[in-house]
């Protein structure tokens, strides 16, 4: 096979591998004081967004990278990584879409997310990321009449600081773990939300996140605030295009729900899962985590992964509100010689709490899974139940598939139920389908989507075809 | 601890005829150990149960060296009435009988293996401890095609000659080709805050069947360590019952390689626990080669302010098609300060697999308490039944009916 006919085979696999040609402003290469201070210049931060960036590196210089987890990685040299890289045009932001680079809006029609209003019928609001800051909002004049605010988090910091100063580092202090850590000293952009009092937010909002530039590793971080008796949901998408290396991606998200609030949060993650033989693509390291502040607050997680070499992630849930409830819904995929370590943390500590987790990971080709979950319910919470599936599904015999989950149980009035199970598609349902004039790959595909029903269901409309069509994408060569 | 250790050592050696080699061996151990210590929670496997902080808080100084010289008198009162069985009899970590005498001498043999250093494929800072420490260790070979007419019941016992002291077991088993043994290890303590570390290990054959039961129900003070290694071939069934209820802290690991194909485990365990008591089981079943089964059914009653934990992992290598692995750990806490902590674990490599966990932790049910109630019983009457077949269910696991009956009575539980 000559090399132009590899490339093309290639793109079929991943077809959001694409770079995009677009002139840069980097900061200098690695990290150190001044490169913090440097991202804070050009983004015009205020002093105290500057101290909480410089306080964040002084706790990370002391951290040590974990090496607890299961899919084990050569070791990231963060001096060798660009912390901040933006397309130059958006030196001065525009001020409308028409003076966007028509270059990005290419990069985004390609993605399938049309950045003119006129152009979406659909009525989701998206926030583009890309490289390290947001380039587009939609759909703002009329959030604005109900009063919510959906901008860009630097953005946020200079128009609303009280909010922000208020609840960034609420839930994911500066004193975290190491990765988190990284993003607070770091984190160039990403999404700002708040929903005021009451207000039913009217669409999903949406930020679509985009790793340009090489040797660039994206450290976005998202903070959602919901009011009481607020409603949002909220879709996050991701791709990055094909390079050899491995490319970082370390975000935090902080969710907090006051008293009746809820947030629904769901991600469709297809960062760039390397080649087949596993040469490149992303490390997906981020930091999730919502906080049930008030009461009767609900925060629900609907994840599904099937890009990145490596996912380590566990979006969590602190349930600190008398009556609140945690979900956990995920999908995770890997083929060829992708890892993942993912799950999630229910803690409880406020009364009559409730999470339940779903979880379905499906493994392929040389890769390996884990399932790795926490629920811890605290001496207080009385009367607090927690409800925990997960399924594995194996796909040949070179791929692994684990699970890992830690309970704890301190209190007397509280029910913890799990089970997990793990099996291989049955060789009578193949038959069954085939038999029917389905080929192979198709009945794995309806099996499989099957499997993943319940977790499915819980997407908005719009990203659940996507996600469906997906699961298939993701398997496709792995049956036989 | 480092004087101590190194004093102590110093001591026992002494009293030892070894080879400069194995004395080097043994050294070898000790800096092993000195060097990790204690293990603590930092240590994944050690998480729930902080080996170090209970021993400091419940001991303090131990002291490692023991005296062999002088026998012990054996307490014959200790021992099992209504059940004719073969003895063996540690007093104070010294073996002080050992008796077959239901069994045909030549079909058993006793080998002295003290000069053998035990290689556990999962070991820890204890078993350096073991290793450094044993002085005495033998090998029980059970010879081709011998079935053992009565059981083998090993009396733990220690009395209140010692305190704040290390005592280290060690005993191997061999279960040749069609043999079968059932072995009961019954702790009766008299003696407070010693820290007993128990190494047993056991290889069976084709076709051997055994069977172990672990008895801890009477009341003490001290802290047990107990690991179990037990290799298995072809056809082999083993089947491990673990009561925890009586010492004041334990830990039993079971770690358990299925090597033969249609080789299958079984682990079975209750914990009875009461005032701030903290037990744990943890197992590793490997699931080495195709079609090998394992169950394992945890219970747990948890009052006052006890603790209990259990780690399982089913682990099953690419080779291992067609393994049936099933695992369950259900607690009930009856008190607001108990805790159950669960660490059901899977690491599944191969695809042809059925393998389930399930774990479940919660208070009694009420609805059926009353259900009781209504008919007649006292709340108090209707707890207790309950709990009774709740801890029932996992009784009537034993597939020995004599061994299951004296374990009944035992522990109280009617049927």
């Amino acid at each position: 096979m000559d090399n132009r006919q590899k490339e093309i085979n290639n793109l079929k696999d991943y077809k959001y591998g694409f770079s995009t040609d677009i002139e840069n402003i980097q900061a200098p290469k690695g990290l150190n004081e001044d490169v913090i201070k440097f991202i804070s210049k050009i983004k015009k931060e205020p002093a105290w967004m500057l101290e909480f960036r410089l306080k964040a590196f002084e706790r990370f210089k002391v951290l040590k990278e974990p090496d607890w987890q299961k899919p084990k990685f050569p070791k990231i040299d963060y001096q060798d990584l660009y912390y901040y890289s933006a397309p130059k045009s958006m030196k001065d932001k525009p001020k409308s879409l028409d003076e966007l680079d028509p270059k990005l809006l290419e990069t985004y029609k390609k993605l399938g997310i049309p950045l003119q209003e006129q152009a979406r019928l659909n009525g989701i609001a998206v926030d583009a990321v890309f490289d390290s800051v947001s380039v587009a909002t939609t759909f703002k004049d009329e959030l604005t009449k109900q009063g919510i605010i959906f901008c860009p988090i630097s953005e946020a910091i200079q128009n609303h600081p009280e909010l922000v100063k208020k609840y960034l580092g609420s839930v994911i202090p500066t004193s975290d773990h190491f990765f988190a850590t990284l993003n607070s000293a770091v984190f160039t952009d990403g999404s700002f939300v708040y929903i005021p009092e009451g207000v039913r937010c009217p669409m999903e909002l949406s930020t679509y996140f985009r790793i340009n530039a090489s040797n660039t590793g994206q450290f976005e971080r998202t903070l959602i605030i919901a009011d009481k008796g607020s409603y949002v949901s909220y879709l996050e998408g991701c791709t990055a295009p094909m390079r050899d290396e491995n490319q970082l991606h370390a975000a935090n998200v902080e969710l907090i729900a006051l008293d009746d609030a809820e947030i629904k949060y769901s991600t469709v993650q297809n960062w760039y899962p390397g080649d087949k033989d596993g040469k490149g693509g992303i490390y997906n390291f981020v930091t999730k985590r919502g906080l049930c502040k008030g009461k009767n607050s609900k925060i629900s997680w609907t994840q599904v992964e099937t890009g990145s070499a490596i996912t380590w992630k566990y979006p969590s849930c602190i349930l600190k509100g008398d009556n609140s409830v945690g979900e956990f819904y995920s999908i995770a995929i890997t083929n060829n010689h992708q890892k993942a370590d993912t799950g999630t943390k229910m803690i409880h500590l406020g009364k009559n709490t409730k999470s339940k987790i779903i979880s379905k990971g499906i493994s392929a080709g040389s890769s390996d899974m884990t399932y790795r979950g926490l629920v811890d319910i605290s001496s207080k919470a009385k009367n607090s139940t927690n409800y925990t599936q997960c399924d594995s599904l194996l796909m040949g015999n070179k791929c692994g598939a684990h699970t890992v989950p830690y309970i704890k149980n301190k209190n007397s009035d509280s029910n913890i139920a799990h089970e997990a199970t793990t099996s291989k598609i049955s060789e009578e349902q193949l038959h069954y389908c085939q038999q029917r004039g389905l080929n192979p790959e198709e009945a794995v595909g309806l099996i499989v989507n099957g499997f993943c029903k319940e977790v499915l269901q819980q997407l908005p409309m719009e990203f659940a075809v996507e996600a469906q069509k997906l699961v298939g994408i993701s398997l496709e060569g792995s049956v036989g | 601890m480092k004087e101590q250790l190194q004093k102590d050592f110093d001591n026992s050696i002494k009293n030892l005829s070894l080879s400069q080699k194995d004395i080097e061996i043994k050294k070898f151990c000790l800096d092993n150990f000195i060097d990790k210590g204690f293990p603590n929670k930092k240590e994944e496997d050690w998480k729930f149960s902080d080996l170090k902080q209970i021993i400091k808080n419940n001991i303090g100084e131990l002291s490692f060296y023991n005296d062999q010289a002088s026998t012990n008198k054996v307490d014959t009162s200790v021992f099992v009435d209504g059940l004719e069985h073969n003895k063996i009899v540690f007093v104070n970590g010294r073996i002080e009988k050992i008796d077959f005498e239901y069994e045909k001498k030549d079909k058993i043999e006793i080998i002295d293996q003290s000069e053998t250093i035990n290689e556990f494929k999962n070991s820890n800072s204890l078993s350096d401890l073991n290793n450094a420490f044993t002085n005495k260790c033998f090998k029980i070979l059970v010879k081709k095609g011998y079935q053992l007419v009565k059981p083998l019941i090993i009396y733990h016992t220690t009395n209140s000659k010692i305190w704040s002291k290390n005592i280290n077991l060690r005993l191997n088993f061999e279960l040749d080709k069609d043999s079968s043994l059932r072995l009961i290890d019954l702790f009766n303590d008299t003696s407070e805050k010693n820290f007993l570390n128990i190494f047993y290990n056991f290889e069976l054959k084709e076709n051997a069947v055994l069977k172990n039961y672990k008895v801890d129900k009477f009341e003490n003070k001290n802290i047990k360590y107990a690991f179990n290694n037990i290799d298995q071939d072809k056809n082999s069934i083993s089947e491990t019952f673990i009561l925890s209820s009586g010492s004041n802290f334990s830990k039993n690991e079971i770690n358990c390689n299925l090597n033969g194909v249609y080789a299958s485990a079984f682990v079975n365990g209750v914990f009875s626990l009461n005032n701030d008591k903290h037990h744990e089981i943890r197992s590793i079943i490997n699931h080495l080669t195709e079609n090998t089964k394992s169950y394992q059914l945890i219970k747990s009653v948890l009052d006052e302010s006890s603790k209990a934990v259990y780690q399982g992992k089913i682990f099953v290598n690419s080779d291992a098609q067609k393994t049936d692995g099933y695992q369950l750990s259900k607690a009930i806490l009856l008190n607001k300060d108990s805790e159950f902590n669960a660490k059901p674990e899977l690491e599944i490599y191969a695809d042809d697999v059925k393998c389930s966990h399930g774990s479940a932790s919660g208070s009694l049910n009420e609805d059926s308490i009353f259900y009781l109630m209504s008919r007649g019983l006292s709340y108090q009457q209707s707890r207790e039944l309950l709990i009774n077949g709740f801890l029932l269910d996992v009784v009537e696991k034993i597939t020995d009916s004599e061994i299951k009956n004296l374990i009944k009575n035992m522990i109280g539980i009617k049927e």
